[in-house]
């Protein structure tokens, strides 16, 4: 008998609130996090990001620990897992799992190379120093594989659970926005003038955003929000900056998903898709939708709301969706005007109520990635 | 689910310009700088990739050793479901520093698209997937240092959930002209049993 792995405590800090409900009742209320932003030090031009206030931040930390010297991305993953451990109430020891997500962690130290700054940019130290705080008792795993990174911890810790070697694993996922990124997407031609519009007719690229999400994933039922039921992680095999013409990858991965929950496709109520808005990403994920018959499947992007948010933005979209899932909603993909893929896809253009049953969400990156989890609601 | 028995098929390590496949030397260089050795590499084992060239040092040292693992194993003509697990303690901060370079000073501004695509771990497994043509499961970790007991663990979910038929295994450690790389084969059947203390042996030879 396999064990059943669920997750049970969920929690965000984003632009457009810092707890869960808010962020919830800001989608609902079609409010974007993604403003216009002048500021040299990060890019010579004004952009559009998604970017956390600073004040708010520092507030919001000096109410959980007096404590200094963390950076920002620091702070915000600590105020993320903050309240999901305390109302755990779980004891920290060789059953429970920390994983930590990130493309980029402390990537801004290396503005300024010192010794100390090189070795903070270290992934590892940045899971070391949220690990100290909250004294887990076992090593952190970091998931570092691009854009699929935050999806890919969730399925990672169930994987991990269910072998048996754990019995609960914490997930914090995070990156922020930084000159080094900005001006990487921006080499790549990849960043879009205006904000982003997934899926759309006159979409031109990513809008860039920052955010911190931790979730529970448990083999305990008990507060259970959701029940994960299978995952596929398989590569495109095809470019390393660019996303397979036929979506294989994508394709792939969710048919081993819907092959381990032993479900068909076309009982799938919703799909959190990826949508970043680059003209290849979101034509690529209509065709394998498309190749499974998931074409009048609800599906929306979160990017609208919170602009990519790199590793990140899986589990972001996934604590949103689990969401959705409770309140029997689905939201607006925020953006969308006019169908611009080749192959029609079921965009959900106002928020509205529906209950779900299953619910898929997917993740494309460079290098080729691709994760997908699938989630069954709790009865 | 079902634990079946797994086992280590093949081992290789790169280090010190020298390259050991099951504990054999099959190639070495006088010390030299890991662009140069990784190029004789190359041309030693006839590798005809051009795209190689274009890799930052962490691509080609692990690709290097897929290389040396897979040429023998892969069989082209048919679907190979052999999963990438890798892990190192640097990530991609070797090419994160140089990329930054090219950002700091603003009068000597030229962010470049081919390097920016290398500041991401996984890019080597991308790398790897499209030489095998290898349409199977793939992630990244980094760790402190090399994690045997989490590896073993995980390629064995791979294999018990029947996600993978094999998993080629690997440490990918680069930064700085400092490099280690150790990669091993597992699957299902074999001599070796793939156990944490053999693994731990295996990477500090």
């Amino acid at each position: 008998m396999i064990r059943e792995v669920f997750i049970t405590e969920t929690n965000c800090i984003t632009p457009i609130g810092f707890d869960v409900a808010t962020n919830v009742k800001n989608i609902d209320g079609g409010i974007s996090g993604i403003q216009l932003h002048q500021n040299s030090l990060l890019m010579k031009d004004p952009f559009y990001a998604s970017i956390i206030d600073e004040e708010k931040l520092n507030t919001a930390f000096a109410k959980v620990t007096p404590a200094q010297n963390y950076t920002r991305l620091e702070k915000m993953m600590i105020l993320a897992l903050q309240p999901i451990v305390e109302k755990s109430k779980l004891i920290l020891d060789a059953k429970t799992a920390f994983l930590l997500s990130t493309t980029k962690g402390n990537i801004t130290a290396l503005e300024n190379p010192t010794e100390e700054n090189i070795a903070k940019a270290h992934l590892h130290q940045l899971a070391k120093t949220i690990a100290d705080f909250f004294g887990f008792a076992t090593e952190p795993i970091v998931v570092s594989n691009a854009c699929v990174s935050g999806v890919l911890a969730i399925s990672v810790a169930k994987r991990l659970i269910q072998s048996g070697m754990y019995d609960n694993a914490f997930v914090v996922a995070g990156d922020e926005v930084s000159e080094f990124v900005l001006s990487g997407f921006n080499s790549f031609q990849a960043m879009s003038d205006l904000p982003c519009k997934p899926y759309s007719k006159n979409r031109n690229g990513v809008t860039l955003g920052e955010a911190a999400v931790a979730v529970l994933v448990s083999s305990n039922k008990e507060n259970a929000k959701i029940k994960i039921i299978g995952d596929g992680s398989i590569n495109d095999a095809n470019h390393i900056s660019g996303p397979s013409r036929t979506g294989e990858g994508l394709f792939r991965s969710i048919e081993s998903a819907l092959a381990e929950a032993e479900i068909n496709p076309n009982q799938i109520d919703y799909i959190s898709a990826h949508g970043t808005a680059t003209p290849f990403n979101d034509e690529m994920e209509a065709i394998a939708f498309n190749r499974l018959g998931l074409e009048d499947v609800p599906v929306n992007s979160l990017k609208g709301y919170y602009g990519h948010t790199l590793g990140a933005s899986g589990l972001l979209e996934t604590v949103i969706g689990i969401q959705s899932v409770l309140e029997s909603k689905l939201f607006a993909s925020f953006g969308f005007d006019e169908l611009g893929v080749s192959q029609s896809i079921n965009i959900i253009k106002k928020s509205e109520t529906k209950n779900s049953h299953y619910f898929l969400k997917t993740a494309s990156g460079f290098g080729g990635c691709n994760t997908v989890v699938l989630f069954e609601k709790v009865s | 689910m079902t634990a079946k028995k797994t086992y280590i098929q093949s081992f290789c390590s790169i280090q010190n310009n020298e390259i050991i496949l099951n504990g054999e030397t099959v190639f070495n260089t006088e010390p030299t700088v890991f662009s140069d050795f990784s190029k004789k590499a190359y041309q030693n084992f006839e590798m005809n990739y051009p795209k190689f060239f274009k890799m930052d040092s962490l691509s080609k040292l692990a690709f290097l050793g897929a290389e040396i693992l897979l040429r023998k194993e892969i069989d082209a003509t048919k679907e190979n479901n052999i999963a990438l697990l890798f892990a190192n303690k640097s990530s991609s901060l070797d090419t994160d520093v140089k990329f930054q370079n090219s950002i700091s000073d603003k009068e000597n501004y030229y962010p470049s698209p081919a390097v920016f695509v290398y500041t991401l771990p996984n890019i080597c497994l991308g790398e790897i997937s499209i030489r095998h043509q290898l349409k199977s499961e793939n992630s990244f970790f980094i760790f402190e240092a090399f994690n045997p007991v989490f590896m073993v663990n995980y390629a064995n979910v791979l294999l018990n959930t029947k996600k993978a038929e094999k998993v080629l295994c690997g440490w990918v450690e680069y930064y700085n002209e400092e490099y280690k790389a150790f990669l091993y084969l597992v699957g299902t059947e074999g001599n070796t049993e793939h156990q944490k203390e053999t693994v731990e042996k295996l990477y500090n030879k």
